[in-house]
C-alpha cells in the first residue's frame, strides 16, 4: 500500500519536474513545478465535447485508458515494500494491460473518422508493436536469472555483485528510460510540444478528446512516467537498507529520471518518422545484450 | 532569331514609352517567347495582359542575365477575336502560373494549356464559372491511396491556404496547394488610391515579411516613372535595409526549422539573435519591420553616424553569437538526420518550375536580381550570390546561413567604403508628376527571391495598371515538387524551409 501511495505521489511532480528541466537548460521562465496539476484541475473543471461523428467507443476510450494505467500500477514494488497485488507472470498481465489502454486509445482514435486521428493511431499502434519485444526479452532475462515470474520477487532477488551482472543493470536502465520514452510518446519518435499535427503521434490521437476525458489522459501519462521510474529505482535500490531510506532513495531516483528525460529532450531533435521502426528495433537488439548476459552468468552458455 | 533582330531591351528600374513597344503576331510572339526562353540565362520575370483599348494587350518580361536587362516581348489579343490562344505552357512549363492568371482574369483560354486552373478567385475575375469551393483537385483513383486535406484553417496563426495530399500509407504522392482564400485586390487598390503616400503604404502591405523588398519595388518604380533621381546614398540605405530585412527573416527562419525538428535549444538561441536586427530597424525607422524606411524620392530617417555606429555593434555582436551557435546545430547529427534527404527538388526540376531567388539557389541554380540586375546601390558594391546543391531541407537550411553570412559581409563593405553624410537631406516627394504613356519594371531580390513590379500610365500620366508578382508565385509549385514521394510528417519541415508568402500569391 505504501509503494503505490508513494508512487501516485512522485507521479503529480513528474511532468513539472522535467518542464523545469528543459525551461532551465534552455534559458527560459521557469513553469511551477505544479503547472501540469494546474492544468488537469481546470481540465476537469470543464465539460466534455463529443463529435457527432463518435460513437460510445469514444467515450469510453479514457476511461478505460486511464483505469488500465492505474490499475497497472498495483504491480510495481519499490524496494522492499510489494506492490498491492503480486502473483507469478505478473509482468506479463502489466504490459497487456497497457496494451489494452492503448487498444483502447487507438480505436477511440480512429472513430473520429478524422484524416490525422487515424494517422496518429496508425504510428501509434506500430511503435507499440515495435517496443514489446525489447520489454519481453528484458523481463524474460531477468525471469530466468532470479527464476522468479512476479515483479516483487524478481527484484528482491536480483543480486546485482559482480562486473557481468552490472551489465545487467546498467543496460536495463537504459532501456527502461527509453521505453518509458516510447510508451509516453517522448523524442526522440515523437515531440509532446510539436504543434504540427502532421508529424504527431500520441497529440494528434487526442485532438479530439477534450475536457474531463483529456484530464484522465493526462494523469495516465504522469503514471505511466511514474511506473517506468518506479522500475528504474527497483534495480537501483539496495534491497538490504531501512524501508525509510530505500523510499528516500526511490524519491531521488524519481526526480533524476525526470532531470534525464528533461536533458534527452533538449540536446538533439527529434528522428525522421521513417527511421522510427529502425531505432525501436535497436531497443529489442540491446535487450538481447540483458539476455545474453544472463544466458553467460546463468551458465545456460559456456565460455571458454 | 533572324526575324526579330532588334529585341527591345529595358534596364531594371528603367521607364520606357508604350508606343515603343511593338505587337507581334501571336505565332511570331509565341516562337519568339519560347526561342528565348530556352536559353538558361533567360527567364521570364513577368507575363501579364492589361485591357488595352477594346481588347488585351499581353507584355512579357524576360530576364537575360548576360546583358542585365529585362526584354520586353507584347502582343495584342482583340475584343472581336477568340478568346483563345495556344498555351506557351506546353512548352516552357514556368508560364503556366501566368497563363492560368490571365485565364482567371480574363476568361481567355489557353488551349493545350495541362494545369489551366483558377489561381486566386480575385472578386472581379472574368471565369465566375469556379467558385474556391468546386476547385478542380487532381485526383488518382485506387483502393490502396487516401487524401488527407489540411486547411485553409490551420491551427496556428499563419494564413489560409488548403494542401492536398494524396498518400500511400505514410508516403506522399502528390501534393496540390490551393490559394486564394485572402485575396485583398491590392493591385486595383493601388491604382484606386489618389495620393502616393497611400499607395506606398499599400506596397507595404503587400506581404508583411518583405515590407522593404515591395515598397523598393514600388518607389524604384514611382522614381522612375517621374523621372526623379534620388542621392545615391537613399538607394544604398535602402539595400541596407533590404539585406537587414533578409537577414532577420532568415535567422527566424532557421530558428523555425528548428523548432519543427524539436530542437526547441537551437530555436531559442537563433530566435533571440533576430531580435537585434529587427531592433535596429526600429531604432533606424520606428518599426521592426522597416515599415515607413522607404519613402519615394527620399527619407525621413536618414542614416546617421549614431546609427552606423550602433549597427556595426549589433552586426559584431550578432556575427559572434551566431557562428557559435551554428557551428553546433549544423553540425548536430539528429539535425543532419532529420534534414537531409528530404524534400529534395533536382536542378532540372527547378528549370523547370522556373523557381527563383532562395528556392532555385538551393538546387545550384545562379539566379539573383542583386548579381544578375543590380540596381545603384549592387552596382557600386557588388554582391557576389552564394548556391548549394543538393535541394533537400537541408540545403535549403544551410543555404539560409550562407546568405546571413554573405548579407553581413556586404553591409560591412558598405559601412567601411561609403561616406555617408547625414547632412544630405532629401525628403520624400509625395508629388510625383509621371510620364505618359510608359510602361516601368523594376525588379528586387528581396529575401524570399526576385520580386518584380510592373506599372503602365495612360496618356495623362496616371497609372492604368500595376501588376506585383511576389517570388511565392513560381515557388509554390517547388514546395509540391519537394513533397513527392516523402513522407506526409515531414512535409511542416518543408513547408518551413520555403517559408513562402499566401498573401503575397494572393494579392
Amino acid at each position: 500500500m505504501i509503494s503505490f501511495i508513494i508512487l501516485i505521489f512522485s507521479s503529480i511532480f513528474f511532468v513539472g519536474i522535467i518542464s523545469q528541466t528543459k525551461a532551465m537548460i534552455r534559458g527560459r521562465k521557469r513553469p511551477s513545478i505544479l503547472q501540469p496539476l494546474y492544468a488537469v484541475l481546470r481540465l476537469f473543471k470543464k465539460g466534455a465535447v463529443y463529435s457527432t461523428t463518435t460513437s460510445i467507443i469514444f467515450k469510453l476510450a479514457p476511461i478505460i485508458y486511464f483505469s488500465t494505467v492505474f490499475l497497472s500500477v498495483f504491480f510495481i514494488p519499490v524496494g522492499k515494500l510489494s506492490g498491492l497485488l503480486s502473483f507469478e507472470g505478473d509482468f506479463i498481465y502489466f504490459v497487456y494491460l497497457l496494451g489494452l489502454g492503448k487498444f483502447m486509445m487507438i480505436i477511440g482514435a480512429m472513430d473520429t473518422g478524422s484524416s490525422f486521428e487515424g494517422m496518429g493511431a496508425n504510428r501509434e499502434a506500430l511503435y507499440s508493436l515495435l517496443v514489446e519485444p525489447a520489454f519481453f526479452i528484458l523481463m524474460g532475462s531477468l525471469a530466468l536469472f532470479t527464476d522468479h515470474i512476479s515483479f516483487y520477487e524478481l527484484f528482491t532477488h536480483l543480486h546485482l555483485h559482480n562486473n557481468l551482472t552490472y551489465t545487467i543493470s546498467i543496460v536495463s536502465i537504459y532501456l527502461l528510460i527509453f521505453m518509458a520514452m516510447v510508451e509516453n510518446s517522448r523524442m526522440p519518435i515523437d515531440d509532446p510540444e510539436t504543434h504540427l499535427e502532421l508529424t504527431m503521434v500520441h497529440e494528434v490521437m487526442v485532438l479530439d478528446n477534450s475536457g474531463f476525458d483529456l484530464a484522465l489522459i493526462h494523469i495516465a501519462t504522469w503514471l505511466k512516467f511514474a511506473v517506468f521510474g518506479a522500475l528504474i529505482s527497483d534495480f537501483i535500490i539496495p534491497t538490504d537498507w531501512a524501508i525509510p531510506y530505500q523510499i528516500l532513495f526511490f524519491f531521488g531516483i524519481q526526480i533524476l529520471f525526470a532531470i534525464i528525460i528533461g536533458f534527452l529532450e533538449t540536446f538533439r531533435a527529434r528522428n525522421k518518422m521513417a527511421k522510427n521502426p529502425q531505432w525501436l528495433i535497436m531497443l529489442s537488439a540491446i535487450a538481447i545484450v540483458v539476455f545474453l548476459t544472463t544466458l553467460i552468468i546463468t551458465n545456460k552458455i559456456i565460455l571458454h | 532569331m533572324s526575324r526579330l533582330p532588334n529585341l527591345l531591351r529595358i534596364k531594371n528600374n528603367q521607364s520606357i514609352d508604350l508606343g515603343k513597344i511593338e505587337n507581334l503576331t501571336y505565332a511570331d510572339f509565341y516562337a519568339l517567347a519560347i526561342d528565348l526562353l530556352k536559353d538558361d540565362d533567360k527567364h521570364c520575370t513577368n507575363y501579364f495582359a492589361y485591357p488595352y483599348k477594346d481588347g488585351l494587350q499581353f507584355i512579357m518580361a524576360i530576364a537575360d542575365d548576360v546583358h542585365q536587362d529585362i526584354i520586353i516581348l507584347s502582343h495584342i489579343l482583340k475584343g472581336t477575336d477568340k478568346q483563345e490562344l495556344k498555351a506557351l505552357t506546353k512548352e516552357n512549363f514556368a508560364l503556366h502560373i501566368f497563363e492560368r492568371e490571365i485565364y482567371e482574369n480574363y476568361g481567355v483560354y489557353f488551349t493545350g494549356h495541362p494545369w489551366l486552373k483558377p489561381l486566386r478567385f480575385a472578386h472581379d475575375r472574368a471565369l465566375k464559372e469556379i467558385q474556391i469551393n468546386d476547385y478542380p483537385f487532381y485526383k488518382i483513383k485506387s483502393e490502396e491511396l487516401h487524401e488527407v486535406g489540411v486547411g485553409p484553417i490551420h491551427a496556428g496563426i499563419i494564413e489560409p491556404g488548403h494542401f492536398r495530399f494524396i498518400c500511400n500509407g505514410e508516403n506522399v504522392l502528390h501534393l496540390e496547394i490551393q490559394l486564394g482564400w485572402q485575396h485583398r485586390g491590392i493591385e486595383k487598390l493601388i491604382l484606386d488610391k489618389e495620393n502616393l503616400l497611400q499607395r506606398t503604404i499599400l506596397a507595404e502591405s503587400i506581404a508583411g515579411d518583405t515590407v522593404i523588398g515591395h515598397t523598393l519595388a514600388f518607389v524604384q518604380i514611382m522614381e522612375s516613372l517621374s523621372n526623379k533621381k534620388v542621392d545615391e546614398q537613399i538607394h544604398i540605405e535602402r539595400s541596407l535595409a533590404l539585406e537587414l530585412e533578409r537577414i532577420a527573416i532568415h535567422i527566424g527562419d532557421i530558428s523555425a526549422l528548428c523548432v519543427d525538428a524539436a530542437y526547441y535549444l537551437g530555436a531559442n538561441l537563433f530566435g533571440v539573435l533576430r531580435t537585434p536586427i529587427i531592433n535596429f530597424l526600429q531604432l533606424w525607422s520606428g518599426n521592426r519591420f522597416g515599415k515607413s524606411l522607404i519613402r519615394p524620392g527620399g527619407t525621413n530617417y536618414p542614416f546617421t553616424d549614431d546609427l552606423k555606429q550602433e549597427l556595426w555593434q549589433i552586426l559584431d555582436n550578432f556575427e559572434q553569437k551566431f557562428e557559435e551557435i551554428a557551428y553546433i546545430v549544423y553540425r548536430l547529427p539528429s539535425i543532419q538526420n532529420r534534414f537531409d534527404f528530404v524534400g529534395t527538388v533536382t536542378k532540372k526540376q527547378a528549370k523547370l518550375i522556373g523557381t527563383v531567388g532562395l528556392s532555385a539557389r538551393m538546387s545550384d541554380i545562379k539566379r539573383d536580381i542583386r548579381m544578375t540586375h543590380p540596381n545603384i546601390a549592387y552596382k557600386k558594391f557588388p554582391y557576389e550570390t552564394v548556391t548549394v546543391k543538393k535541394g533537400d531541407v537541408f540545403a535549403r537550411f544551410l543555404l539560409k546561413k550562407k546568405e546571413i553570412r554573405h548579407s553581413i559581409a556586404w553591409i560591412r563593405n558598405v559601412l567601411s567604403s561609403f561616406d555617408f553624410n547625414s547632412k544630405k537631406k532629401q525628403k520624400p516627394n509625395y508629388n510625383l508628376n509621371f510620364k505618359a504613356n510608359s510602361l516601368s519594371i523594376s525588379l528586387v531580390e528581396g529575401w524570399r527571391g526576385e520580386i518584380c513590379h510592373c506599372a503602365l500610365t495612360n496618356e495623362d500620366g496616371n497609372l492604368q495598371y500595376y501588376k506585383i508578382k511576389d517570388p511565392s508565385m513560381h515557388n509554390w509549385k517547388a514546395l509540391e515538387l519537394s513533397l513527392r514521394n516523402v513522407e506526409i510528417s515531414d512535409f511542416p519541415i518543408n513547408n518551413k524551409s520555403y517559408n513562402l508568402s499566401y498573401c503575397g500569391h494572393d494579392l
